[in-house]
């Protein structure tokens, strides 16, 4: 079912659900961008409809609201760990395609590697609902889900397109029929961004001899001066998950404080550093070969289904150094190309030479 | 509260015993079922985790070896019998000790990796019909950095074994490093064997390519792997290698899977 519903209408129904749930959306920080008089767009708490900006891409992504950058674990005293709590509140959040498809990899990584469940991303996963959000027709330049295939869902439980005055919903989830009863019924499912500027071609990397050959490719020597290794990257992108644990007490010499996680990543220059200095990715060229084959090629190999990255594009964006994920996904396929060619090559002289001896 | 896989619990340490100057052996009390070659997540609340593994193991506890390297070791030393330290799992893929049984074990341990395979010989040295026989050279860089010496002299009693130092030279023990004594092994008098190579990566993989070179398949093979670790449980990412984990596929991996672990 789907309704037109008036601004300030829909305002009283947020109010509504309000009561049971928090509402989280991109919102508007003035000022506070990459660049002076630039704003940020971040996930927060919204209290009215206009507080949504929909019309442009958010810097961060959703994955915040559940997956916090420092989330407390637990509370300690000297002899004692006592597990965080968290708010009664349901978490409804408004996303993109391709954030929901994120969450899905996060999911993953969370609930089901190693055949454990993280509780402090579970209890708060649970939840969560979706209310979809309609992209801009044909995306935004940076992105390319559809070259990944992330471009479209059906989980989510309202689904939303905003117009000049009016907000049009559809409803999947009956838990909401009733708060729109009185609304005007009109034709309306979401559409869906089917053709993107940016587009990949991911490697198809078949076999355990080429991957080795990738890893000594020298396009990987270029980002070592280019990349500072800042993790920008990481920390806007909707699928990454890794973190350190961290212990704070709340006093010097104090006997109580917290663990918490903080999110890590493998884009630091300490990411591998064990006792002893000991390091295994020492390079930034190193480390965005590993970024990049995690992204698209060994997570889909670990859980068959889907690869990492969504193609939010956010990555890019974030870069202060200019560093394109598209782009270097796109070189890795021509290097990789151009390897399987040399292959066929060398096996096209060894055929010619044996039929040379048989001669 | 059950169910929290990150929520470590109390444990009482009941005796310490000082093996060098930098390395302490804590014997913990704990029911937990233990297989050699997995590991804890040793915790102390104000300072942190890091994974510890069980060097011995009996009848209600664990023995843990721990190096003094940096924040949580550090505070560890300050301990004493009585104290209460921090500890979840065991956690991690252990060496596959039914397949070890009844038949020839080698052990090549360089410096703190003997500590993880000390469990394994301890077991086999109180369980001597079990095996066919075993091989175990042991590493150390000079004599100061000598590991669990009762148990070497022990291991010399029942095992064939070969200890040496990098430089120092001192009774019992040769001169150089334990890959130059691999040759000794007499593996063409094997009939069914296996290799256990635990160290720092570089002795690993010199030692793995000498066994290699005397006739040792791939497949007898097997390593002890050492990343950095926050989580020990397939979710922080730290100590991912390629699509595997070494908390969950490893920390033992077999040679045929450890050769395609990419770096
Ligand atoms: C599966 C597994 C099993 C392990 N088993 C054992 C074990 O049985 N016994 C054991 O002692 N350790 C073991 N370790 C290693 C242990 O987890 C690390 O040493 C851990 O970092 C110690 O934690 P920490 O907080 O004391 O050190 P941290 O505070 O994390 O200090 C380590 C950091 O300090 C620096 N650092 C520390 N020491 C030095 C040094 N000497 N030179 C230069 N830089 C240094 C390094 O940058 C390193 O990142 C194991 C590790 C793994 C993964
Ligand atoms: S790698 Fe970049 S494009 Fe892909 S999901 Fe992460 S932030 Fe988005
Ligand atoms: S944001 Fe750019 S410079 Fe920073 S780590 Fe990522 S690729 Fe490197
Ligand atoms: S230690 Fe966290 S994923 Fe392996």
């Amino acid at each position: 079912m789907s309704y037109c519903v008036n601004i300030k209408r829909m305002n009283e129904i947020l109010k509504e659900l309000q009561k049971e749930y928090k509402i989280y959306a991109p919102v508007r920080f003035e000022k506070r961008g990459r660049y002076s008089d630039t704003d940020l767009i971040r996930y927060a708490e919204i209290n009215s409809i206009e507080d949504v900006v929909y019309d442009e891409k958010s810097d961060f992504s959703p994955k915040e609201v559940i997956y916090p950058i420092t989330q407390r674990l637990f509370y300690f005293t000297e002899d004692e760990y006592m597990e965080s709590k968290v708010d009664d509140k349901k978490i409804l959040i408004l996303a993109r395609p391709c954030d929901i498809n994120g969450f899905r990899r996060l999911d993953t990584i969370f609930l089901k590697n190693g055949g454990t469940e993280d509780i402090y991303y579970k209890r708060l996963r649970e939840k969560v609902k979706f209310i979809l959000m309609e992209c801009k027709k044909g995306g935004w330049d940076s992105c390319f889900c559809v070259s990944m295939g992330s471009n479209k869902t059906d989980d989510y439980s309202l689904a939303i397109r905003f117009d000049s005055d009016n907000i049009l919903v559809e409803i999947k989830d009956n838990e909401f029929t009733g708060l729109f009863a009185n609304e005007k019924e009109v034709e309306f499912t979401p559409e869906f961004v089917t053709s993107n500027p940016t587009k990949v071609n991911i490697p198809e990397i078949d076999s355990y001899e080429l991957l080795k050959k990738i890893y000594d490719l020298d396009m990987w020597k270029s980002y070592n001066s280019r990349c500072i290794s800042c993790g920008a990257c990481t920390a806007v992108c909707i699928t990454c998950s890794c973190f350190t644990t961290l212990d704070v007490t709340y006093t010097e010499n104090g006997k109580v404080g917290e663990r918490r996680r903080v999110q890590a990543s493998c884009m630091h220059e300490d990411f591998t550093t064990m006792a002893g200095g000991l390091s295994f990715r020492k390079t930034a060229g190193e480390r965005m070969r590993f970024r990049t084959l995690h992204k698209i090629y060994d997570y889909k190999l670990r859980f068959k289904d889907e690869h990492m990255c969504v193609g939010c594009g956010r990555c890019d964006e974030r870069c202060p150094e200019l560093i394109s994920f598209p782009a270097t996904i796109n070189r890795l396929y021509d290097e990789v190309e151009k390897l399987k060619k040399a292959e066929t090559i060398k096996k096209d002289i060894r055929q010619t030479a044996s039929i040379e001896e048989v001669k | 509260m059950s169910g929290n896989i990150m929520l470590p619990t109390p444990h009482k340490i009941i005796d310490i015993i000082r093996e060098t100057e930098n390395e302490y052996t804590f014997r913990i009390e704990t029911i937990a079922k233990v297989k050699h070659g997995q590991f804890f997540q040793v915790s102390l609340p104000k300072v942190g985790e890091a994974p510890i593994s069980v060097s011995a193991m009996g009848d209600g506890w664990v023995e843990l070896t721990i190096r003094k390297v940096g924040k949580v070791t550090n505070e560890i030393f300050n301990l004493k019998p009585g104290d209460k330290i921090f500890m979840r799992g065991p956690y991690g893929n252990p060496f596959p000790l039914d397949d070890f049984k009844g038949k020839d074990l080698v052990i090549i341990a360089g410096g703190t990796g003997v500590s993880p395979v000390r469990s394994l010989l301890k077991y086999f040295y109180e369980h001597p019909d079990e095996i066919h026989s075993l091989y175990f050279i042991a590493g150390f860089k000079d004599e100061k950095s000598i590991l669990f010496k009762e148990d070497l002299s022990n291991f010399r009693k029942r095992f064939n074994t070969i200890y040496t130092l990098d430089k120092d030279k001192i009774e019992g023990f040769e001169v150089g490093f334990v890959t130059e004594h691999i040759q000794k092994i007499p593996f063409n008098n094997f009939e069914n064997y296996n290799v256990v190579i635990v160290g720092p990566p570089v002795m690993m993989h010199f030692a793995a390519l000498e066994c290699l070179k005397k006739g040792v398949t791939e497949d007898k093979i097997w390593l002890s792997f050492e990343r950095k670790m926050s989580c020990g449980v397939g979710k922080c990412g730290h100590c991912k290698i390629n699509e595997t984990y070494v908390c969950l596929e490893g920390p033992v991996f077999n040679y045929t899977k450890a050769k395609n672990l990419l770096d």
